[in-house]
């Protein structure tokens, strides 16, 4: 680590004056304090989806309305939905993008700096306008996060709040996906090619991609909502000619890709964590790069299976049930890698390689419910049940969200500079994953029974699994209370045992080369890198 | 008890259910603990509605339904087959390639056959559960030669059906959640004690239809998108504004069927039911009759004797809306039209000369025939016209004069 330090020579102190007090966020354009940032953000996002959710779950515990009406219900659903997909989960990514891909491509920060402080600073007003909606008249919009017209033309005037949001909120995803690609490709230190790069630089180099293709089209789609509400247009509204089944191609167009923008950098955090516990080199890891490319070039193909009961002709049913079926043959390959990965390492299990082993065996079932819905007869009689909510926790929580646990737990001594507490984030972990499938699992058996997704009250067959799905869902919500409170406050605080600059002892990679807590300024000089890429040699 | 029973009884319906059996018995174990079923405890299954704590797709009605069940278990079998070789040698490794146990890590990381293996191998995998899900798509979206035609109209919120084709054409009514169940939804749901097992499904008119044949819905909405299910049909079908879909079935037994809402339309979603009877032709026939005898018997009744009045005022309406575009407001014609005021065939005693015309129409249809009006409308606009202007010859037509001469 001294080695990176000495790249410094003492002409380039003046760089090094931290900004100080409220400045220092304000007018952040350090990548590693966007980084925490984006992740301070979207963790707080994460719990007021999840106080929604509770919301949810506390309505469902029994039949009959106790709680809330249903109109606050569908509110309470939507708003659920769009805070979790555009408020925690793709932010958080970014944030782990801004954190780590120029500490691990050797860069000294991301390429656009200031314009990565305004990707950051936007989605403030974004977020709290998403979550002021409930207190305008007429409460938050209702029409689902997938905003399906021509419901979405009865909401009040949130629903243009909520459109305007994330507007604001797609523009700053397309600046931080720009930023993304443009640091990847011009700033990787020299000998770190492409195919030397980390999975996790990978991952969400194709996924910067996938964002830049489609948040636009979301914007179009909702544009076209906003005018068809206010301006006398007809694109969805059948009242005038227009086309609903039009708005959800559109919708789904963005909304297939968005679901694989949401795995693919979990599948690079996973990829760099089991490697370093298994004390052994990822297995195959250029298929691991062309399956993702893969999975995002089918992604773009496959989005009317969400639309299997809208009555397409069978030609399209059948073109859509195939396409979709062949994304599980890169998924399964990944899989496969990570297993391979695995056998005959010499492995230990500290908490974020228990994550990264939960992620793998519970994001698998999701992804095997997945292909049981692409099946368009089976769809027909799951599509928009409990079954579907189940299938889409199992690959968004189980996937998405433990991977950043396992993440945040693999470089939280780089980003702190102390370990986090063992036994607690083992505490976190069986708690989440009990929790976890406590309340989602029930969910199978409701959307095998019939039950629609979307109901605040439902007939008495339905009430034992649903209890169960309550009482799991609390306990999930708490274990994310606990986990910030005893394990996430004392690391930001530098309470715990200090972290060496690689405290892994089968992490490689050049983050693990700056000391811990990685300085202000890292790699301000290119550093020499050995011949795999993971190591700086003097 | 009587939970462990219905799970028991359902677990019947599927020959493999076994391995559902474990989480059942832990699913069991749970919900008697909560608090919050027990009171709720003494719900039954629901015939052709959902069970209690119901694991598996319903009991299929129809083919197609039967045929989805089946393509579950076989997708299932083959899942849970590969999700159980793939991580029983994750575990294995989790178990033998541990630091604690003194393994020493390989240096291995790729494999070209193994990696070319494992690529094709599922592909073919995924060929083999195309090929049978194919052949269930094509056959379940085949809505030709139907035998009864049905149109239901998503409402916000309620169902309305129309009997489009076959018997019981012209068939039309709408199907509303029961209001004491909405009712009790908003109070909290059903209370302590209270059995009901069609909770939030029970409807004022249900959809009744034929066994054994093949009935095929059109759907559309009024409003905003609604989708038709009925999952013991195996059917699902977005009712959408300004569309029309359609999708069938083909009920192999009688009974009551239910399904709901599915597709998010606005803060009553939850409450607009579907409830299909399914009955045997005879008692089909004998409903269809009954039904349209009612509407009938709604419309006018033509056997009622009028008063002059009231057969004049209705009569206006008729004229205004049929006549007085040709005859004109003062019933004097104009150029090659006939006047009616003074005319000889409307003054005459004889009620049915006048009749005659209406019902015939004279001149090669200069006079078009009216007969596709009521008995009540006709008799009305004829007393109009023999009671107008300068015509008060204070006859009256009755409608039975138009029954009697249309024979």
């Amino acid at each position: 680590m001294s080695a990176v330090l000495d790249h410094h020579d003492h002409a380039h102190d003046h760089d090094h004056h931290a900004p100080t007090g409220w400045r220092r966020w304000v007018y952040a354009t350090n990548h590693k304090d966007i980084g925490t940032l984006y992740l301070l953000f979207a963790f707080t996002m994460l719990m007021v989806g999840g106080i929604l959710a509770m919301g949810i779950r506390a309505e469902l515990y029994q039949p009959g309305l106790q709680l809330v009406n249903p109109e606050l219900f569908n509110q309470l659903t939507t708003m659920h939905g769009l805070i979790m997909v555009f408020g925690a989960i793709m932010p958080a990514f970014v944030g782990f993008a801004n954190w780590m891909i120029p500490l691990q491509i050797g860069a000294s920060d991301m390429a656009f700096a200031r314009m990565n402080n305004f990707s950051f600073w936007l989605m403030i007003p974004a977020g709290l306008m998403l979550m002021l909606s409930f207190f305008m008249p007429g409460g938050a919009p209702a029409a689902g996060w997938t905003l399906y017209a021509p419901l979405t033309l009865q909401m009040g005037p949130s629903m243009d709040a909520g459109i305007f949001a994330m507007h604001i909120l797609g523009a700053s995803s397309i600046m931080g996906s720009i930023n993304i690609i443009v640091t990847i490709l011009n700033m990787r230190a020299p000998g770190m090619t492409l195919m030397k790069m980390p999975m996790f630089c990978w991952t969400w180099l194709i996924t910067a991609y996938l964002l830049i293709a489609v948040m636009p089209v979301l914007a179009g789609a909702i544009t076209m909502t906003l005018t068809d509400r206010h301006f006398g247009t007809s694109f969805f509204n059948p009242a005038g000619g227009g086309d609903p089944v039009m708005y959800q191609h559109i919708f789904w167009f963005f909304g297939h890709p968005e679901v694989y923008i949401m795995i693919l950098p979990a599948f690079g955090i996973v990829s760099q964590i089991i490697p370093a516990f298994a004390r052994k080199r990822l297995f195959g890891y250029a298929s691991m790069v062309y399956a993702t490319g893969s999975i995002a070039i089918l992604s773009f193909v496959v989005w009317a299976h969400h639309m299997f009961t809208t009555g397409m002709p069978v030609t399209g049913q059948l073109f859509f049930m195939y396409s979709t079926m062949l994304i599980a043959i890169p998924t399964g390959v990944k899989v496969f890698n990570w297993i391979a990965t695995m056998w005959k390492g010499s492995m230990t299990f500290e908490t974020p390689m228990l994550f990264a082993v939960g992620f793998l065996f519970v994001f698998t079932m999701g992804g095997f419910t997945g292909l049981i819905l692409s099946v368009a007869p089976i769809d027909i009689q799951l599509q928009d049940t409990y079954y579907v909510v189940a299938h889409f926790h199992y690959v968004l929580v189980a996937g998405s969200l433990y991977a950043m646990f396992a993440g945040y737990y693999y470089w939280c001594p780089k980003w702190t500079g102390v370990m986090y507490n063992e036994t607690r984030g083992k505490i976190h972990f069986w708690w989440s994953l009990i929790a976890f499938n406590v309340t989602f699992f029930p969910m199978h058996f409701l959307g095998l029974a019939g039950m629609p997704r979307r109901y605040a009250d439902y007939p008495m067959q339905f009430a034992d699994f649903n209890a169960i799905a309550s009482i799991g869902g609390f306990a999930f919500g708490l274990a994310q209370v606990y986990f910030f409170v005893f394990i996430v406050i004392p690391t930001m605080r530098g309470i715990g045992p200090k972290a060496s600059a690689s405290p892994w002892e089968g992490a490689e990679g050049l983050e693990w080369e700056v000391p811990s807590p990685a300085p202000f300024h890292t790699f301000e000089t290119p550093p020499k890198l050995n011949a795999n890429a993971t190591k700086i040699v003097a | 008890m009587t939970q462990a029973g219905a799970i028991l009884e359902s677990a019947k319906q599927t020959p493999l259910a076994l391995f559902c059996k474990a989480s059942t018995a832990a699913a069991v174990l749970v919900s008697s603990a909560s608090v919050s079923t027990a009171a709720l405890a003494a719900v039954k299954d629901l015939p052709g509605g959902p069970g209690v704590n119901q694991l598996n797709l319903p009991e299929p009605i129809t083919r197609i339904a039967a045929e989805q069940i089946w393509l579950h278990w076989f997708m299932m079998i083959i899942c849970v087959v590969i999700f159980v070789a793939v991580f029983g040698v994750m575990f294995y490794s989790i178990w033998k390639h541990r630091k604690s146990v003194g393994h020493k890590a390989a240096n291995f990381h790729e494999s070209t056959a193994v990696e070319i293996a494992w690529t094709v191998i599922p592909f073919l995998i995924v060929i083999g559960m195309a090929l049978p899900a194919t052949k269930v798509l094509v056959a379940s979206k085949d809505t030709t030669n139907a035998d009864l035609t049905i149109k239901a109209t998503g409402m916000q919120w309620k169902w309305g059906y129309e009997y489009i084709k076959g018997e019981g054409e012209g068939i039309g009514f709408v199907s509303t959640l029961d209001s004491t169940h909405r009712q009790m939804s908003n109070d909290g749901g059903p209370k302590k004690g209270q059995e009901i097992d069609n909770y939030l499904l029970k409807v004022d008119n249900p959809l009744v239809v034929p066994v054994n044949q093949k009935v095929r819905i059109i759907t559309t909405a009024n409003d905003v998108i609604h989708a038709f299910a009925v999952p013991a049909f195996g059917i699902k079908q977005d009712a959408i504004p300004g569309f029309v879909r359609d999708t069938w079935f083909r009920a192999e037994k009688t009974g009551d069927f239910y399904g709901q809402c599915q597709e998010l339309c606005g803060k009553e979603h939850a409450y607009m039911p579907i409830h299909v009877k399914v009955v045997t032709a005879e008692q089909y026939s004998q409903w269809t009759d009954a039904k349209l005898k009612e509407a009938a018997a709604k419309a006018d009744d033509p056997s009622k004797v009028w008063t002059q009045t009231d057969l004049v005022a209705r009569g206006e309406k008729v004229y205004a809306a049929n006549c007085a575009a040709c005859h004109q407001a003062n019933g004097k014609g104009a150029g090659p039209i006939k006047p009616l005021d003074g005319s000889a065939i409307v003054l005459d005693k004889d009620h049915l000369k006048q009749i005659t015309v209406m019902l015939n129409g004279v001149n090669n249809g200069a006079m078009p025939a009216w007969k596709q009006l009521s008995d009540t409308d006709l008799a009305a606009v004829v007393t109009y016209t023999k009671n107008n202007w300068s015509n008060k010859t204070g006859q009256v037509v009755q409608p039975a004069e138009f029954v009697a001469a249309r024979k």
